[in-house]
């Protein structure tokens, strides 16, 4: 089963002083109110975040449902938006791979893949022994999954005492939170040629297809900055 | 709860799961070490940094409202704090908030 100190050890991290917490509670409150406006009940707000757990996926579904879209449209939509969880789990869980763990832990911890706790485990995994790196990481994923809940609860019922510039001042704390966690990341050639590639690629694309934005400007950027960090070592 | 939206949550929870659940599967193979761990890691970041500046050059939801000079502005004064700040994230974070609730106003 799980490793009870390592999961606490994780779970706790989110109470540092410079944990995601606080942005990511804000944002989910915004997520909250803005469901509740949409028409969502409290079980169908609680309901989407737990199932869904990606703040930009929730806010395409959200924006999708109000204009009507079809269920094909918002699967591709949430798809093309999330896809970015695909290299973000496959970058994370080589760290965590232990052959003593079992696979069902990789698997049910996968649900927990977001900016949030990507960043978390990616910035702590050294501090911790490779055996028992997913039992860490299954504590920061129980405590971000559970704020983001706790945040969407709390938006849901101050919805009717937001007011609008309120509601944006919301929106704009995880950008922000995460635009500074990346900067501070930029430790390496790679990693830094990475970052500044895609805010440079991601808008750039916009204007090509947003739907294929994101994608675009990760895979020429990413593909871009790692030939940059490849060259540079050799 | 209605149908409809139901429906709509687990098709948007399918669409996450499944970037999520491919991921976690296709990385049993890969090491550490190897180029192919370090390219993803790449993408990884590079894809996250795509989506922050989608999320505030064009935006979906209450942000969209925001004028582009109210983001900007949000954006430049809270890297500048970061980087004053010794690269503390809580406080640029804060900051924007406030910024931004009392910029949506004027400009």
């Amino acid at each position: 089963m799980v490793n009870k100190e390592f999961f606490f050890k994780g779970f706790k991290s989110i109470l540092a002083p410079d944990s995601p917490a606080l942005a990511l509670g804000c944002c989910f409150i915004a997520i909250g109110a803005l469901l509740k406006n949409l028409g969502f009940n409290i079980q169908e707000s609680i309901f989407s975040t737990m199932l869904t757990y990606a703040l930009p996926g929730s806010l395409v579904m959200a924006e999708s449902l109000l204009v009507g879209a079809s269920l094909l449209n918002i699967f591709l939509a949430v798809w093309f938006v999330n896809a970015r969880l695909y290299p973000m789990a496959v970058s994370l869980f080589p760290l965590m791979m232990h052959e003593s763990q079992p696979r069902w832990k990789y698997y049910f911890s996968c649900h927990f893949i977001a900016v949030s706790a990507w960043l978390i485990m990616k910035s702590k995994y050294k501090e911790i022994d490779k055996k028992f790196r997913i039992d860490f990481w299954i504590g920061i994923g129980c405590a971000t999954w559970a704020t983001a809940v706790i945040g969407t609860f709390i938006g849901f019922y101050a919805s009717d005492y937001l007011d609008k510039n309120m509601m944006m001042g919301l929106a704009i704390l995880n950008p922000i939170y995460f635009l500074c966690m990346m900067v501070g990341a930029m430790k390496t050639i790679q990693i830094a040629a990475s970052v500044v590639l895609g805010l440079l690629l991601g808008p750039i694309f916009y204007f090509l297809s947003p739907e294929w934005s994101i994608l675009l400007g990760g895979l020429v950027g990413g593909t871009i900055a790692y030939l940059i960090g490849e060259l540079n070592v050799n | 709860m209605s149908t409809n939206i139901v429906l709509a949550i687990l098709v948007t929870s399918l669409a996450t799961f499944s970037s999520r659940l491919l991921g976690a599967i296709s990385s049993e193979g890969i090491k550490e070490t190897s180029k192919l761990f370090r390219y993803f890691n790449c993408l990884a970041y590079s894809t996250l940094a795509a989506l922050i500046a989608r999320t505030i050059i064009f935006p979906v939801g209450v942000l969209s409202d925001a004028s582009y000079l109210s983001r900007a502005t949000v954006v430049l004064f809270c890297l500048f704090i970061f980087f004053i700040s010794k690269r503390n994230f809580v406080y640029p974070t804060v900051i924007s908030a406030i910024m931004m609730a009392l910029l949506s106003g004027y400009l």
